[in-house]
């Protein structure tokens, strides 16, 4: 496959979030504001100069080939790459302003505002009621009516309860691929948190399952804010807001393909008239 | 067209080869079966006459203080093995476990836990005779001949295997479970109290249950703590006891009476394994959910 030659890159790496244009999205407040944040695995720089803004109650999605790094920056919002060893986030990376790498700052505190939900759905070898009681339970919730509760409207929530409401004392390992990462987007929002990052949530299911996903996501939407990492451009074109565009660079000093951020707009902008070439030769699919 | 003869095989080297290994592979199970079957063929053979004749005597009474003497009797020594693998498992199954996790879970690949590591695997090899020697020379040389002391000998033994076996049951858990507890805002103790734990758990039971059956029929380290009493002893740190392995390496073959005794222990001892593993394999699948 030919690679488009990348035009030398702005010193300065962009922000492109102001941009304005007829497609321009609503500035709700800020959630996550990130400025030249690099992640590392030991000496491996595995992504860079990372700045952008994520909106609050908006969908936020990572573009991009593999090995740019999309997944690497979106484990560094909820603190994922800690129970990696020799992984280390740098730069300023500030959830409503306050620094998530702070000294201070607890990690089991950051995952119970910020959830995740994996590329593989990963229900625990449990009850389905036992799923999606777990986070709940973790946060000090005994009372058997408000757990009982809790599961209906997070079984609601992410549509799975008319499918399973009749066997949630079963193992959720008996469901399909599809009702199992619907279970793992129910234990992710009973948990009550105010941002869900989803790495890849469609990759593993099936085109009806994906678009039972995608309609799930737009519902939660009103509820909270989502960071989605996915291959499918079209699936960023048609559930997100904005779109982040990242790509993998040869670093000259040590020969390393390192992931940086390229532009950062309104989905409808960057689908329609992106900024950058080389945006544009991927949406277009001229590479990549 | 084809002829239909087209489509069948052709006698090949390939196939005959196919067929030789098949067979040899067969052959060999059939040679494993061998000394198996051989075995509680022999022990049920000659010990169920002595252990069921006038039932249930042979469970319950004394051992005959007389060898030559006739009659049942391996009542003590049925309780002396349960007493020091009882105790023995519960000194070492949640030590090896703790430690494995310990090892796997916090460890990792620090000094500390790679020393114990290496300690666990050298002491899987130590004799079990050395171990007796040992629990002799630090146990019983100052507290006398007790259940106590082969408890801890087979404590001794059963340690590294439960923490081999746990920590490598551990390793199974995949990654992607601890993720998703982490996710949730579980911390790394509850993760692992709540979900690495309860997912390794059949494989962490099988694993100490061979321990335990393993050294329910250790003799070596039982000879120089626990003594040979002939008569009940229900106390697990005082006074001389008793286990089934024991009688078997003490009865006085001279005598047709204490040997048939001897094939009565050996298959009331089989028997206490088999029901061990049984017990735990339905208590492991109780845990696991129905689909």
């Amino acid at each position: 496959m030919a690679v488009a030659q990348p035009r030398p890159r702005p010193s300065n790496p962009r922000i492109l979030v102001e941009h304005r244009s007829a497609a321009a999205v609503e500035d709700t407040p800020v959630v996550f504001e990130i400025g030249d944040a690099a992640v590392y695995y030991g000496a491996f720089r595995a992504v860079r100069d990372v700045s952008l803004q994520i909106h609050e109650k908006q969908i936020t999605a990572f573009i991009g080939p593999s090995g740019c790094g999309k997944t690497t920056m979106l484990r560094a919002l909820n603190r994922m790459h800690d129970t990696t060893p020799g992984a280390k986030v740098t730069g300023k990376l500030l959830y409503h302003g306050v620094d998530l790498y702070g000294p201070q700052v607890s990690a089991v505190e950051v995952r119970r505002r910020i959830g995740m939900v994996f590329q593989k759905p990963n229900p625990f070898p449990k009850s389905i009621y036992d799923n999606v009681s777990f986070g709940p339970r973790v946060n000090g919730i005994r009372d058997r009516a408000k757990l009982d509760e809790l599961v209906e409207t997070s079984l609601r929530s992410a549509a799975l309860w008319d499918e399973v409401k009749d066997r949630l004392r079963t193992s959720a390992l008996g469901l399909s691929g599809g009702q199992q990462q619907r279970l793992c987007i129910a234990r992710t929002i009973a948990v009550e948190p105010e941002v869900v990052l989803m790495d890849e949530p469609c990759s593993a299911l099936d085109p009806i399952a994906t678009a039972r996903i995608e309609e799930l996501m737009r519902q939660l939407k009103s509820q909270f804010t989502i960071v989605i990492v996915t291959h499918n451009m079209q699936q960023a074109a048609r559930v997100s807001d904005r779109t982040a565009f990242f790509t993998a660079e040869l670093d000259s000093k040590n020969d390393q393909r390192t992931g940086i951020l390229v532009e950062y707009d309104a989905t409808a902008k960057m689908f329609s008239n992106p900024a950058d070439e080389r945006t544009e030769n991927y949406i277009t699919g001229r590479f990549g | 067209m084809i002829a239909a003869s087209d489509l069948h095989a052709k006698p090949s080297w390939r196939s005959t080869r196919s067929k030789l290994m098949t067979g040899l592979m067969i052959a060999a199970v059939a040679i494993l079966a061998i000394p198996l079957i051989a075995v509680l063929y022999a022990v049920v053979s000659r010990g169920a006459g002595v252990a069921f004749d006038a039932f249930p005597a042979f469970f319950t009474k004394d051992i005959p203080a007389i060898s030559r003497r006739e009659g049942p009797g391996m009542g003590p020594a049925i309780l002396g093995t349960l007493l020091v693998t009882g105790a023995a498992t519960v000194i070492a199954v949640p030590l090896g476990v703790l430690g494995a996790v310990y090892l796997h879970e916090y460890g990792g690949t620090r000094k500390f836990a790679r020393a114990v590591r290496f300690m666990a695997m050298v002491m899987t090899g130590v004799p079990s005779i050395v171990m007796g020697l040992f629990i002799y020379v630090m146990w019983t040389m100052r507290f006398g001949y007790s259940a106590f002391g082969g408890a801890l000998a087979l404590a001794c033994l059963m340690l590294p295997v439960v923490i081999g076996s746990t920590e490598q049951m551990l390793r199974l858990v995949p990654t992607q479970l601890r993720e998703a507890a982490y996710a949730l805002g579980a911390s790394k103790s509850r993760t692992i109290l709540t979900v690495v734990l309860p997912a390794a758990l059949p494989g962490i039971v099988s694993g100490a249950l061979l321990a335990v059956a393993r050294a329910a029929g250790e003799t070596a380290p039982l000879l120089f703590a626990v003594g040979a009493a002939k008569a009940f002893n229900p106390h697990l740190f005082t006074e001389a006891n008793t286990a089934l392995s024991l009688q078997i390496f003490n009865s006085d073959l001279a005598f047709p009476a204490a040997e048939s005794r001897a094939w009565g222990a050996a298959l009331t001892l089989v028997a206490l394994t088999f029901l061990m593993t049984i017990t735990a394999r339905v208590f492991t699948s109780r845990f696991a959910l129905k689909r």
